[in-house]
């Protein structure tokens, strides 16, 4: 009995993340209609950037508000490739975006150049949030900024990344974005066999990002970061620098918001600045409150929870989704701070308590 | 003259309006350790109540002196609101509260919306504000002259209820050493709704100035809410003199940059600069001793 509970503790975890892929890889892509089947990968790419901020809040505590800001840079960046990919396709090697001409003199920055090479974009969508993540992390941490502070300038630069996106129309496509992509590293993207492929690569990549946490969170440095989260000062008397196991947490989320937000590009076939700016980036976190910010699959399963809600209730009724967000934040955290993924266990806890009391 | 005059006065103005906004977020942040997101909706109330006040009292000259002291009750009696149904139930959880007072923002404003209208209404500014003095060449709007007129106002009234009444002197006990205080036998809790209150209200106040200058409009509060936040993050907690210098300080340079590269790229320096700042002043500017380690 007792080797049957220990086995279960380990490799328990695991079983569950391959019932995910099973249910995602296998019998999603046999059921769903082509148009539900891409509206679950939207889904899967902000699940894939749930995971990371499951790691940096759930298990680091610490509160990322603007994990939009990394989501954009992924996906602009997969944006940037598309763009030119399609306008390659049609006006030759020179070729340059088509805002470029309509809103600007026609002449492409230096620095969109290096993205008409597709393993340069890959590159960089790993690569460019690490570097930011990491500059921005060590600034904020070593100084020892925490808790609300670090919250609030999390999104305060998610506000900057959005306005500026908003105001430089001739280099990123302004408010509209980017938009109108044609090929995905040479396949095209109007054929259902290739949206197909697309989706299979994020649902992988979910699976693939659910097997590093895990074993993240195995690790010894999970171990550190918990005890990071529950007690900072203890860990640093104990001889760790607290600052640089938060920067390698935040460096991991923010690398998997970079990625997730490169899926989402080629998926949802646009992104925009309300794609990456605060609001949407507090969406993220809806997410991941809501299926269990500590768990393993809360963050992921809370993400696509949220998303689906969010896409059947504005198709019924569109205006009244909002009202439905805030009262999630507000019954979420209020109730189930935990999460609805622990909801049983707080139930019987506080059951248990009140019983003890009286 | 004009290119130094110009960022200077009409940043002097944002100031002002950043710091009755910061005013009311750095005492419940200091006090309770409680990030009210929906601070910036309070400020979209006062906008909305002084658009409501024209409608009833046509006189536009004196509309705006009832809409005063309606938007401080309208949005204090809001912010009392949330922190009796919602807030007083989790102090324990400082970080957690931040996100539900976010869930609270997004309904105000989805309200807002339903309510008004998306567009927003425009409010007339009453015959003895519509107008300007010449400082070197720049037309000083009395607009703006009001503003911080009414920061002034805000700053010395705060001030002096903090210093000489009794609820003044059980709240500065209370940021001090909330368990001491409760042993001297002040209410933490009725101090805590007092300051939530007036907080809030001050917001409202504010979004009275704001609503002469841009009328009124649904996501107003979100304009605002950034840049008070970086200015109480900078300006550090438990003093008002720390909030009053990093509100001027941020309205001041963020018209600067505005004036010599573009508004959103002022944005950014300006956080840049804030964490900049951060790096030099990991508390803010200035912060109340403690033997705690946190």
């Amino acid at each position: 009995m007792k080797n049957v509970q220990k086995w279960g503790r380990t490799w328990g975890p695991l079983l569950a993340i391959a019932l995910v892929a099973i249910a995602l890889l296998v019998v999603a892509p046999a059921v769903l209609s082509p148009f539900r089947l891409n509206n679950l990968g939207k889904y899967v790419c902000w699940a894939i950037a749930g995971v990371g901020i499951g790691l940096a809040w759930g298990r680091g505590g610490m509160l990322v508000m603007g994990q939009g800001v990394f989501f954009g840079l992924g996906g602009y960046a997969m944006a940037m490739h598309l763009k030119l990919e399609a306008s390659m396709a049609t006006g030759g090697p020179d070729a340059v975006p088509d805002f470029m001409v309509l809103y600007g003199d026609g002449t492409m920055p230096g620095w969109w150049e290096p993205f008409r090479s597709g393993p340069f974009t890959l590159f960089a969508i790993v690569v460019v949030p690490a570097v930011v993540a990491a500059i921005l992390g060590f600034a904020i941490f070593k100084r020892r900024v925490k808790g609300a502070y670090f919250a609030i300038l999390t999104q305060a630069l998610a506000v900057a990344f959005a306005t500026l996106l908003i105001a430089t129309i001739q280099q990123t496509g302004g408010f509209n974005g980017l938009n109108q992509f044609t090929l995905f590293f040479g396949y095209n993207l109007y054929d259902p066999v290739n949206k197909k492929m697309i989706y299979s690569i994020a649902a992988a990549v979910l699976v693939v990002c659910l097997v590093v946490v895990w074993q993240l969170y195995r690790s010894r440095f999970g171990e550190l970061l918990v005890a990071t989260r529950d007690a900072e000062e203890r860990v640093r008397f104990l001889g760790h620098d607290p600052a640089n196991i938060k920067l390698a947490a935040f460096v991991v989320a923010a690398v998997m918001a970079s990625i997730g937000g490169a899926l989402f590009t080629p998926i949802t076939g646009i992104i925009s600045p309300s794609d990456v700016d605060a609001t949407a980036s507090i969406f993220l976190i809806a997410g991941v409150a809501l299926g269990g910010r500590a768990l393993l699959l809360g963050p992921a399963l809370g993400a696509i929870a949220v998303g689906f809600g969010q896409t059947t209730l504005s198709e019924s009724f569109p205006d009244q989704w909002t009202y439905g967000l805030g009262l999630l934040f507000i019954i979420v955290i209020l109730c189930f701070p935990a999460g609805l993924g622990n909801a049983w266990s707080q139930v019987t806890t506080r059951f248990r308590r009140s019983e003890a009391v009286s | 003259m004009d290119a130094f005059t110009t960022p200077l006065l009409a940043g002097t103005a944002t100031g002002a309006l950043l710091l009755i906004a910061a005013l009311g977020l750095a005492l419940t942040f200091g006090q309770m350790g409680v990030i009210n997101m929906a601070h910036g909706e309070f400020l979209m109330a006062g906008a909305y109540t002084t658009y409501l006040t024209q409608q009833v009292v046509t006189n536009t000259d004196v509309s705006i002196l009832v809409a005063l002291p309606a938007a401080f009750l309208v949005a204090g009696s809001l912010g009392l609101l949330l922190e009796v149904a919602i807030i007083s139930w989790m102090y324990r959880r400082p970080l957690d509260t931040l996100l539900v007072t976010v869930g609270v923002s997004l309904l105000l404003q989805q309200l807002a919306k339903d309510v008004f209208g998306a567009q927003g209404d425009p409010v007339q500014t009453p015959g003895w504000l519509d107008g300007f003095i010449d400082v070197f060449g720049y037309h000083w709007p009395y607009r703006q002259m009001f503003t911080i007129l009414l920061a002034v106002a805000a700053l010395v009234g705060l001030g002096l209820l903090l210093k000489y009444t009794a609820y003044g002197r059980q709240i500065r006990a209370t940021v001090q050493n909330r368990d001491l205080a409760e042993t001297m036998g002040v209410s933490t809790r009725t101090i805590d709704r007092v300051t939530f209150f007036v907080g809030s209200g001050l917001a409202g106040v504010g979004g009275v100035a704001v609503s002469l200058i841009s009328g009124t409009n649904p996501n107003l509060g979100t304009t605002y809410i950034i840049s008070a936040f970086l200015v109480v993050v900078a300006g550090g907690l438990g003093q008002l003199k720390g909030t009053v210098i990093a509100a001027f300080a941020v309205g001041i340079v963020t018209a600067f940059f505005t004036d010599w590269f573009s508004s959103s790229m002022a944005q950014v320096f300006t956080f840049a600069l804030v964490v900049i700042f951060l790096q030099l002043k990991p508390q803010g500017l200035f912060t109340v001793r403690t033997r705690g380690l946190a």
